[in-house]
């Protein structure tokens, strides 16, 4: 019952909005915008499991003790400090948008930022012209790079100097061939695929055959 | 010392010393997805509207902000309004940052000429809801000052009454945009990305799903020369140019090496 | 102060290059808090606010029927009761509500999206192929036997041997080629998100460039 239920509701949901999209009716349209309102109320109180569930593990970590308890202690003290910054200014939002650009943002970047470390030094070490295939995605890789800098656009204006029967503008235009035309097709590809298995997936949802969001226990 | 400490040292210099040294290269050519963008507006007549929706953080900020300051100037210089929204908690302050910066360097009214309208939650139900009633979601601006003040929100009620919407976005809100803004209500979408998922918006372009898509810092940079307003982008891209000879090198090094150890044994 | 305190918790993550260490998860933490912490704040006052709060207010002075908005509030707070074992079986219904719902409201569309505009785009050349220049006839088929041998690739229902073993080769590499456009792009993308930062120590912390 605890899992049939769910089931039933799930099922009534999606078969319901499904069909409305088919139904130009007023009523139609009344129900349809009445469920988006739910459905965005319900997912406000969603963001509370994700919350909920990160001051768990960090408060059982404090509490257990050891060398990443004062970690953990650092990860709540900054959430309740940004909160405490809000609540402290609600009107102006001073202290919350100073926390934001200058404790927040700086750590966001940077965070990402050292991606580019990461992913130079994987092309030096691991982008080996092997195979017919990581040859063609070496090639394509510097073809792409090369078309995007100006400098490469500005060698091959040089070059065209020199050598006069050049085409102009090719980096550009080799780059946006690429990405229009080989590219645009594995993407399309794989876009019908995702289409496809997500109208699978969808229908299973709403069916009742894939359950594993409800979680094992009772039927 | 281990070899990628040398190479996370060339890395560093090869983006300090550019920036230090003020290294330049105009900008000559401009890529075909962001000239779809920048024509499109630029064939809009005065008084059209562009809805911004800021769908990044700080992250990304190097490579989108500078867009979204350019497509608000070449908005404004046309005299073409905007509105700006955000679906992304970070973008929030972002948007309001570039929306301040711009519609003051250019003498606009805020309520008439532009409006910022902040964050909501809901992600694809905002999408949805702004389809019925844009005020149903946004029922005030980013102070809390209720939208029926602003002349520019009384004559803009759902997409119908927007010509554009240009979605700025580091993760995958631009295909929600398509799946539930232009599929549901035929709203014209563009897109300004970062580099990162650029090439798998290509499909949305030729199937007609966006009128283009402008690339990330590349992009910011075309589109400063396509307005004859170098910023940011335009820097930036020059610091790119070293960058990008150093990986290339790398890449043809280590082949080399490779195909030399190979050739040893 | 902020540009300082900004920069040194910029430094505390690159010391991750040298190598793990305190400084760093320091710096992890606090970054995964506040995130957390900008994020809940949001929610309530751009989510909850709106949504609910204003609704219930409009509800009890003068508009009844926005007291409607209570039966998805006490849903939504079912989700609460993942943190009462004993209840957390309750969870259940606002995750078939919120599922049920956004499924069905996706599901045509994402075959519209997905599926038919993305078939249409594959096709439309060959529908004005007159107007075409021969350059152009050629993408569009190379276009079409792109999509169709990568799709042949991701097909493992039959066995790859004789003709679709080549035609699934031909679609590896119209995706490695993708792949490799890809990882150009990508790397422009880091870059510049290093150029953001780099810019922010040399200019707004030290000064050294104007």
């Amino acid at each position: 019952m605890r899992q049939r239920i769910p089931l039933l509701i799930c099922f009534i949901c999606g078969m319901t909005m499904a069909i409305q999209f088919f139904i130009p009716h007023q009523y139609s349209q009344a129900l349809y915008e009445e469920a988006v309102n739910w459905l965005r109320v319900i997912a406000v109180f969603g963001f509370v499991i994700g919350l909920g569930t990160l001051l768990g593990i960090h408060t059982r970590r404090i509490r257990r003790g050891g060398s990443n308890a004062f970690y953990s202690g650092v990860l709540i003290a900054g959430l309740v400090g940004m909160v405490i910054a809000w609540l402290a200014d609600m009107k102006e939002e001073r202290f919350f948008d100073w926390l934001f650009y200058n404790v927040q943002t700086p750590l966001d970047s940077t965070m990402f930022s050292l991606l580019a470390f990461f992913i130079v030094s994987a092309a030096y070490r691991a982008f080996r012209a092997r195979t017919l295939e990581a040859t063609l995605l070496l090639v394509a890789a510097i073809l792409v790079m090369i078309g995007n800098i100006p400098i490469g656009n500005n060698i091959w204006d040089w070059l065209k100097l020199k050598v006069g029967f050049l085409p102009e503008g090719l980096p550009v235009k080799v780059k946006d061939w690429i990405l229009f035309n080989p590219n645009m097709a594995s993407r399309r590809a794989i876009y019908l695929g995702v289409g496809l298995g997500g109208v699978a997936q969808s229908l299973k949802i709403i069916l009742g055959i894939e359950r594993s969001h409800f979680g094992g226990g009772e039927e | 010392m281990k070899i990628r400490w040398f190479i996370y040292i060339l890395v560093a210099l090869a983006v300090a010393v550019p920036i230090l040294a003020k290294i330049y290269f105009p900008v000559k050519r401009v890529s075909d997805s962001t000239r779809m963008v920048y024509d499109y507006i630029d064939k809009l007549p005065e008084g059209s509207v562009v809805i911004f929706s800021f769908d990044y953080g700080p992250s990304t900020a190097p490579e989108l902000q500078p867009v979204a300051e350019a497509l608000l100037r070449h908005c404004f210089e046309r005299n073409i309004k905007a509105i700006g929204i955000a679906l992304w908690p970070t973008g929030k302050l972002l948007g309001q940052k570039a929306f301040e910066l711009v519609g003051e360097e250019m003498g606009k009214r805020y309520g008439e000429d532009y409006v910022y309208l902040g964050y909501r939650a809901g992600f694809s139900t905002v999408m949805l809801q702004m389809g019925e009633k844009i005020g149903k979601v946004f029922d005030m601006d980013y102070k809390k000052r209720p939208i029926s003040q602003f002349p520019l929100m009384r004559r803009v009620k759902n997409y119908k009454d927007i010509d554009l919407l240009v979605d700025l976005a580091a993760g995958d809100s631009v295909e929600a945009w398509i799946t539930y803004a232009y599929t549901k209500f035929d709203q014209k979408l563009a897109a300004a990305v970062t580099m990162v998922i650029v090439s798998q918006l290509y499909p949305y372009i030729q199937a007609q799903q966006l009128v283009g898509v402008i690339p990330g810092m590349l992009g910011a940079a075309e589109y400063e020369k396509l307005i004859d307003r170098p910023g940011f982008g335009m820097l930036g891209l020059s610091i790119q140019s070293i960058a990008h000879v150093l990986v290339i090198l790398l890449v043809v090094i280590g082949n080399v090496e490779f195909f030399l150890a190979r050739r040893r044994r | 102060m902020g540009v300082w305190i900004a920069a040194l918790l910029t430094l505390c993550i690159y010391s991750f290059l040298y190598k793990d260490n305190p400084f760093y998860k320091f710096a992890e933490h606090l970054f995964v808090g506040v995130a957390m912490g900008y994020s809940a704040v949001l929610t309530y006052r751009d989510g909850f606010v709106p949504y609910v709060w204003r609704y219930l207010k409009a509800g009890f002075t003068g508009e009844p029927e926005k007291l409607l908005i209570i039966v998805p509030t006490i849903i939504g707070i079912l989700f609460f009761m993942r943190f009462i074992p004993r209840l957390s079986w309750l969870v259940r219904y606002p995750i078939a509500f919120s599922l049920g719902l956004g499924t069905g409201i996706a599901l045509p569309l994402g075959i519209q999206a997905n599926i038919y505009q993305q078939m249409y785009g594959t096709l439309s050349p060959f529908g004005a192929l007159g107007k075409l220049s021969p350059f152009q006839i050629f993408n569009a088929v190379l276009m079409v036997i792109g999509v169709l041998s990568t799709l042949t690739y991701f097909f493992f229902s039959a066995e790859h041997r004789g003709g679709i073993r080549w035609v699934s080769r031909l679609g590896i590499i119209f995706l490695m080629i993708g792949f490799g456009s890809a990882f150009g792009n990508t790397v422009m993308g880091r870059i510049a998100i290093l150029i953001g930062r780099m810019r922010f120590l040399l200019s707004d912390w030290l000064h050294l460039v104007r």
